[in-house]
C-alpha cells in the first residue's frame, strides 16, 4: 500500500494507555483488513504499547522510516463472521420477535448482533406462541404511566368513624386479600425468570406486574394495621387452594387459572369493596388494586387468546387443568368462613338484622356476578358458552 | 499407543477449561489427546525427559531446561508451535521520575516478579547486566515471588512489583511491555509518576516442545490441527481467547537468546541440570 493512500491516526500527546488505544481500534475498524494506518504521537510510551496493543489484538506493526505503521489483521472480522442478528427491536417490525429465540441470543438485547459461540441459557419459556401477545407492550406503558405511591395516593391520616365490628371484618378481608397478592405475586415471577428474554415486553410487563402485586401488598398491610396491632386469620382451606397455582408447572395453565379465572373474579371482588367501603382508606385501596388488576386480565386473556388460536389443543388443556384443580380442592374448606362472613358484615354496614340480610344478598349477588363475569371470559377466549359456564362453576371458592 | 500426551503447567484454574476444551477439539477431528498438568515446569520438564509426556507447553525458561538437558544425553529438542502472542515480546524497566536514566540505578533498589519470571526477572537483569549493573552488586533486587515454578506465567509477581514502584518502596520495577500498558491503563501505575528507562530486546516466549522419540505421526497431526485451529470458529473462539492468541505460528527458537545469556550469567539451569542427573541419570 503506497504511504500516499495510507491512513493517518494523529494522537497528539494522547498515550495508548490513556484512551489512545480505543481511537486507535476506530481507526482500525475504518480500514479493510490488511490495509494500513499511520500512528503518530508524542506520548513517551506510543511505540511500546502499540508494540503490546498490536501482538495481542492480531495486527502487524512495522516501526521504520515512515515512523509507526499498524497493519490491520483479521481477528475483529473474524469474532464477528458468524455473528447473528437477534431479531429486531422494535416488535412493530415484520419478524422483529422470533418464533424460536435461540438460546444462544441469552440475555443479549432483541436486536443485537450476537457473537457467535455465546453460551447457551437455559430459558424454558422460548416459544413465541407460549409466550406472546402484542398487546404487552401497549399494557406495560400504561403501567409504567399510573405506577402510584402508596405513601402518596392514598390520603391515610384522613378521619374516619368505625365501629369494632366492622374494623375487624375490614382487617379480615385485607388479611385475605394479602395472602391472594403474595400468590399473585410470586406463581407470574416464577415464570418471568424462566421467559426467554427475546420476549423484552411480556418480561417487563410481568415484572411490572410483580410489582403492582407488592404495592397492592403493602396498601392492604397498612390498612389492616391503621387501627390495630394483629392481623385476621389465615385458614388451610384458602392456603390449599393458593398452592395448586404453585404447583401448576405449565405457564398457559398457570397464568389461566391465576390471572383469568383468579384475578378476573379479584376484580369483582374488589369492586364491591369499594362499593361498600365503610371508611374513605379502604375505599381507595382497593380502587387502585383493581385498576392495576384490570391489566393483568387483560394480558392473560391476550397471550391465551393467541396460544389458543396458534393450538387449538390447549383448549382442552386449559378445561383439564380446571377440573384437575376442583377434584384436588374437593375436600377442603374453600373461602374462609370468616371472610365470608366479613364480606357479609361490611355490605350490611352493621350488625343489625335487617341490614345483615341486605349485606348476605349482596355477597350472593356478587358470588352469581363473578361467575358470570368468569363464563364471559371464558367465551371471549373462544369455549362454547355451556362448557364455559360449566368450567366457571368449577373454580375454587376461594375465588382466586 | 493412538494417545498424544501432552503436558502443561497448571499456572491458573482456567489451564483445565483451556485444555479439555482442546481436547475436545482434537477428538472431534480424529486425534486422541490427553493431558497430564504439572504444578511447576522443572517437575513437567523431567517428565518429559523421562518419556511421560510427548509434547510440553514449555515456558521459555523450561525450553531452555529440557533443551539443555536433552543435550547432555545426546538428545535433541524441537519447537513446533507457538502462540502469535509468543513471538517478539519485550520488557521494560520503568523507573521513578527521580531516576533519569538506567546508569542511575546504582545503588537503587529494583521490583522484579518471580525469580524464574523470564519477562519480569531475568530477561530484564540480563539487560541491566550488559549495561554494566549486575544484580547484587550494583542495585539490590526486590523478588516478588509469587507462585515459583510457573516460570512467571502468573501475573501477581508482577503486578506486586508494579505496586512496589506506585508506592515509592522501591526505585524500580522490571514488566512485560503489555503489562506496562495494563498497569498503566487501570491506574496501578498512575499518569506521569513513573517512566521507561529502559526497554529490552525482542524476545519469545512460550513454544510446544518434542523430543526426539516423540510419536512422528501424532505429533505431525497435532501440528497440522493447530495450525487449522481459526480464530472465526465459534466453538474454539473462546479457548484461544483463554489462551490469549488468535493464532498459531510455527515454533522457532531464534528468539530465546537474551534468555539463554541470563541463564549463563547467573547459573539458573544448574538446579535443573542437577535434579536431572540426580533423577535420570545418563547411561554409558
Ligand atoms: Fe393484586
Ligand atoms: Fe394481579
Amino acid at each position: 500500500m503506497s504511504p500516499a493512500s495510507r491512513a493517518v491516526l494523529d494522537l497528539g500527546s494522547l498515550g495508548l494507555d490513556r484512551g489512545g488505544d480505543v481511537l486507535l481500534r476506530r481507526a482500525l475498524a475504518a480500514l479493510p483488513a490488511n490495509h494500513e494506518v499511520e500512528v503518530r504521537g508524542s506520548s513517551p510510551d506510543l511505540a511500546l504499547h502499540l508494540g503490546a496493543l498490536c501482538r495481542a489484538g492480531g495486527h502487524a506493526l512495522c516501526e521504520g522510516a515512515s515512523g509507526l505503521v499498524v497493519r490491520r489483521g483479521t481477528a475483529t472480522d473474524a469474532r464477528w463472521a458468524g455473528a447473528t442478528r437477534a431479531g429486531r427491536a422494535d416488535a412493530r417490525v415484520s419478524g422483529a420477535v422470533d418464533e424460536h429465540p435461540s438460546a444462544r441470543w441469552g440475555v443479549a438485547a432483541r436486536g443485537a448482533l450476537v457473537e457467535a459461540g455465546a453460551p447457551a441459557f437455559d430459558f424454558t419459556l422460548s416459544d413465541k406462541d407460549e409466550v406472546w401477545a402484542d398487546e404487552a407492550a401497549g399494557l406495560y406503558a400504561q403501567a409504567a404511566a399510573v405506577q402510584w405511591d402508596p405513601a402518596t395516593a392514598i390520603a391515610w391520616g384522613t378521619p374516619f368513624e368505625l365501629s369494632d365490628e366492622l374494623e375487624d371484618a375490614i382487617v379480615q378481608i385485607m388479611t385475605y386479600l394479602i395472602e391472594n397478592e403474595t400468590a399473585a405475586l410470586q406463581v407470574p415471577a416464577r415464570f418471568l425468570g424462566r421467559i426467554h428474554p427475546h420476549f423484552r415486553e411480556v418480561m417487563q410487563l410481568l415484572a411490572i406486574q410483580a410489582a403492582d402485586e407488592a404495592r397492592h401488598i403493602e396498601v392492604f398491610t397498612r390498612r389492616a394495621l391503621l387501627r390495630r396491632s394483629q392481623l385476621g386469620l389465615s385458614s388451610a382451606g384458602g392456603q390449599a387452594s393458593l398452592l395448586t397455582l404453585f404447583e401448576e408447572p405449565d405457564f398457559a395453565l398457570a397464568s389461566f387459572l391465576l390471572s383469568v379465572l383468579g384475578e378476573g373474579t379479584f376484580l369483582s371482588l374488589l369492586w364491591f369493596l369499594h362499593e361498600h367501603a365503610p371508611d374513605p382508606i379502604t375505599k381507595d385501596v382497593v380502587r387502585l388494586a383493581a385498576q392495576d388488576e384490570a391489566r393483568h386480565v387483560s394480558f392473560g386473556l391476550a397471550h391465551l387468546g393467541r396460544h389458543l388460536a396458534r393450538d387449538p389443543s390447549l383448549y382442552r388443556r386449559l378445561a383439564l387443568a380446571v377440573e384437575r384443580r376442583h377434584d384436588a380442592l374437593r375436600d377442603t374448606a374453600g373461602l374462609n368462613g370468616e371472610v365470608w362472613d366479613a364480606l357479609v358484615v361490611v355490605a350490611a354496614g352493621s350488625l343489625l338484622p335487617a341490614d345483615v340480610e341486605r349485606g348476605h344478598g349482596a355477597v350472593v349477588a356478587l358470588s352469581q356476578q363473578m361467575s358470570d363475569k368468569r363464563a364471559r371470559r371464558l367465551e371471549r377466549l373462544g369455549f362454547a358458552a355451556a362448557e364455559a359456564r360449566a368450567l366457571s362453576d368449577l373454580h375454587t371458592r376461594n375465588f382466586m | 499407543m493412538n494417545t498424544l500426551l501432552l503436558g502443561a503447567v497448571a499456572y491458573d484454574p482456567k489451564v483445565v477449561t483451556i485444555w479439555d476444551g482442546f481436547r475436545s477439539y482434537f477428538a472431534k477431528h480424529g486425534l486422541d489427546l490427553d493431558y497430564v498438568l504439572f504444578s511447576n515446569y522443572e517437575r513437567q520438564v523431567l517428565a518429559h525427559l523421562a518419556g511421560h509426556v510427548h509434547v510440553a507447553w514449555s515456558s521459555p525458561l523450561a525450553w531452555l531446561q529440557v533443551e539443555r538437558a536433552a543435550a547432555v544425553r545426546g538428545r535433541t529438542a524441537r519447537a513446533i508451535a507457538m502462540r502469535d502472542t509468543d513471538r517478539d515480546l519485550t520488557s521494560v524497566i520503568v523507573a521513578q521520575r527521580s531516576v533519569a536514566t538506567l546508569g542511575e540505578l546504582k545503588g537503587k533498589r529494583v521490583a522484579v516478579g518471580a525469580a524464574d519470571s523470564p519477562q519480569a526477572t531475568m530477561i530484564p537483569l540480563e539487560h541491566l547486566a550488559a549495561n554494566g549493573l549486575v544484580a547484587g552488586r550494583d542495585f539490590e533486587v526486590v523478588y516478588h515471588d509469587v507462585l515459583v515454578g510457573k516460570h512467571g506465567d502468573h501475573i501477581g509477581g508482577e503486578r506486586d512489583a508494579a505496586k512496589a514502584l506506585a508506592s515509592g518502596a522501591v526505585d524500580a520495577a522490571c514488566l512485560l511491555d503489555g503489562n506496562h500498558l495494563a498497569f498503566s491503563r487501570d491506574g496501578t501505575l498512575a499518569a506521569g509518576k513513573t517512566h521507561v528507562v529502559a526497554q529490552t530486546a525482542r524476545y519469545d516466549h512460550c513454544n510446544f516442545t518434542v523430543l526426539d522419540d516423540a510419536p512422528p505421526q501424532l505429533v505431525a497431526r497435532f501440528e497440522s490441527l493447530l495450525s487449522a485451529m481459526r480464530y472465526d470458529d465459534a466453538e474454539v473462539r473462546p479457548l484461544m481467547d483463554l489462551e490469549g492468541l488468535k493464532a498459531w505460528a510455527p515454533g522457532r527458537t531464534s528468539g530465546y537468546a537474551t534468555l539463554a545469556a541470563s541463564c549463563e550469567r547467573f547459573g539458573s539451569l544448574k538446579p535443573l541440570l542437577d535434579q536431572a542427573a540426580r533423577e535420570l541419570p545418563v547411561r554409558a
